[in-house]
């Protein structure tokens, strides 16, 4: 009796045991990855906030606070704010383009609905940079915009070199990652909730504000998320459309590593960065728990 | 008080509504019953705005319907899978019809309060859907269909996702409140049971045709197509030529059947399987002699399947209670001339 008790838990802790292994050889490869590329070298770049600038690039292991004062500094929180803003406003226009889009891809018949979806992830299909070059040559100066609108008798514009094509760039290339999550969501909802709502008197924008919008909330916050953290720490479309200044915290950060040679401080921005991120995760986790 | 006047609907090659015409009273409880495909959800959706008609007429009370979008007619449904709103309230699913109506909230309220009284919910007005069980669910949809007082109340298959005791209570539930709120009811359904027991009149429909309008009683003992000779209950049907004493089958003599056909008309003989008399043994008299191929005992009835020479199918008889009848015995079978129905072929 006591005997075979003793046995089976030893069975027990052999096969917990064996389950354990099971698990690591699964997790091992993915939390290797993570380890060796991602958290030994976010963990060596965040430590050097903490320390002072070598004098040609580097880190003089010497405990100092100052980083992080000079992050408070108006003219860095100046670019952090105007990046924030910049992403921001990327990421409604983002909205507003893509919600009518994503519905009306969800509506169209099954066939067309495939044909829609490859369109719009089909630019993900050209280099990044060419894409973001080939707007260059749209909108320079003697470029295809301009001269078109020669012939009509206008211009030149200058459309280049500010925060609006920066905007423009921004919504350009994240665009699809509103319209798929948007999509989704909007494709999982039952057709028969706005047939309800309209049989019991709604009108077609009471129906919109009342059922629809509520119901694919989740894929409103994910779509926000999938353009703005993207957006907010981009630093080849605010230098190719942007005219080449430190406008976004990305450019800010790029410089200090490479051009200031001030890693530790560069490293203050870009824990900033995450951090504003992290925050901006845990609201969506927290909403999509509500939802 | 309904009236459709020739609804035609067509998807593609499909005929889904074939030249519909039918008159619902008003306060009736009637009921579309057909197999799944045969239409019945498009005449539905039709009513509640969802569809239009290639060419027909709807009118309610003398007016026009079908040129109301959904959302303006005085028409509600209630979904086969309830559509309940999943992130409102039971009392704000039931009040988002009232709300639209811009009534005062004082008034949403205390109907509100009411019709969930009526359905017995007062205590779940503030769990959202996902935390009702099925019966409850169905509960709210007809309380959010019914809170508006509608002219013409629609039900799209409303007992099919419950379970059979669910069903049973539900069913006598709704024709009490059919009778309480005296609102015109159209339930779709393809179970032909419960077309049987709640409606006052049923239209029978087949491959986007009304086959035949008729009360429970009068559909099951005198169907007058062959679809509703094999659709509505279990029938043993016989083909052959209308003769002066029944029909003049093909291969089986003449069988006994009332009917007002000109001789000669090709037609179908029905014979309800409780009509059927059996009696073992001897060289008895009898329509028709055969070997019993198997019988079934269900508790109040007994199914015996009789094997008939030159029949394909095997006879179907129902009798009372347990019969002392066993596979392999040789019967005679016999039915009244006004049990058997001639039905034009």
């Amino acid at each position: 009796m006591t005997r075979s008790t003793v046995s089976g838990a030893a069975a027990a802790s052999r096969s917990r045991r064996s389950r354990a292994l099971g698990r690591l050889v699964f997790l091992g490869p993915g939390l290797t990855y993570l380890i060796v590329l991602l958290l030994i070298p976010l963990a060596l770049v965040l430590s050097y906030t903490l320390f002072r600038r070598g004098r040609f690039g580097g880190v003089v292991y010497e405990a100092t606070g100052e980083n992080f004062t000079r992050l408070f500094d108006p003219l860095y929180l100046d670019v952090i704010l105007g990046s924030l803003r910049l992403a921001t406003i990327a990421t409604v226009i983002a909205l507003l383009v893509g919600y009518p889009t994503a519905y009306l891809i969800a509506m169209l018949p099954r066939k067309w609905k495939t044909v829609a979806l490859v369109a719009i992830v089909l630019p993900f299909w050209t280099n990044f940079l060419v894409r973001i070059y080939a707007w260059i040559v749209l909108l320079s100066g003697p470029g295809l915009v301009n001269s078109t609108l020669g012939e009509l008798g206008l211009g030149p514009f200058e459309f280049l070199y500010n925060q609006g094509t920066i905007v423009t760039g921004l919504v350009y290339s994240y665009l699809p990652l509103m319209v798929l999550p948007l999509y989704a969501a909007i494709e999982k909802l039952d057709p028969q909730l706005r047939e309800a709502s309209a049989n019991l008197g709604a009108r077609p924008a009471r129906t919109f504000v009342s059922v629809t919008l509520p119901l694919t909330l989740p894929g409103v916050v994910t779509g926000c998320l999938f353009v703005f953290v993207p957006s907010f720490g981009n630093f080849i479309i605010p230098e190719l459309l942007g005219g080449g200044r430190s406008i976004m915290v990305g450019n800010l950060i790029r410089d200090q590593f490479l051009k200031a040679r001030d890693w530790p401080f560069g490293s203050t921005l870009a824990l900033a960065l995450i951090a504003v991120l992290v925050v901006l995760l845990l609201l969506q986790a927290w909403s999509a728990r509500r939802a | 008080m309904l009236q459709i006047t020739g609804v035609s609907r067509r998807f593609g090659d499909v005929t889904a509504l074939a030249d519909v015409s039918l008159e619902i009273r008003q306060g009736e409880f009637f009921a579309l019953l057909g197999p799944s495909g045969c239409g019945k959800t498009t005449l539905l959706r039709i009513l509640a705005g969802f569809e239009s008609p290639d060419s027909g007429a709807v009118t309610l009370d003398g007016e026009d319907l079908l040129g109301r979008p959904a959302h303006r007619r005085p028409v509600n449904l209630m979904f086969q899978s309830y559509a309940l709103f999943p992130h409102m309230t039971v009392a704000r699913n039931v009040a988002y019809g009232l709300e639209r109506e811009k009534l005062p909230k004082a008034e949403v309220r205390s109907r509100v309060a009411e019709v969930l009284e009526k359905v017995g919910l007062s205590a779940m007005a503030g769990r959202r859907p996902q935390q009702l069980s099925g019966g409850q669910r169905q509960r709210v949809a007809l309380a959010r269909a019914i809170v508006k007082r509608p002219r013409l109340l629609l039900l799209d298959e409303p007992l099919s996702a419950l379970d059979k005791k669910v069903r049973a209570e539900m069913q006598l539930e709704l024709k009490r409140l059919q009778h309480e709120v005296g609102i015109t009811f159209v339930v779709v359904t393809h179970d032909q049971e419960e077309a049987m027991s709640l409606a006052d009149r049923i239209a029978v429909f087949s491959a986007g045709r009304v086959e035949q309008v008729d009360a429970p009683v009068a559909l099951y003992e005198r169907p007058r197509t062959p679809f509703v000779a094999g659709f509505v209950g279990a029938n043993n049907i016989f083909s052959g030529r209308a003769c002066s004493v029944g029909l003049a089958s093909d291969g089986l003599g003449v069988l006994p059947g009332s009917s007002d056909l000109p001789d000669g008309t090709p037609a179908l003989l029905a014979v309800r399987p409780e009509r059927l008399r059996l009696d073992g043994g001897r060289d008895g008299e009898g329509v028709l002699k055969g070997e019993v191929a198997d019988v079934s005992f269900y508790g109040g009835v007994s199914h015996v399947s009789v094997a008939v020479p030159g029949r394909a199918e095997p006879v179907l008889a129902a009798t009372q209670g347990a019969t002392p009848i066993r596979a392999g015995a040789q019967v005679n079978l016999s039915w009244a001339a006004g049990d058997g129905v001639l039905v034009p072929q």
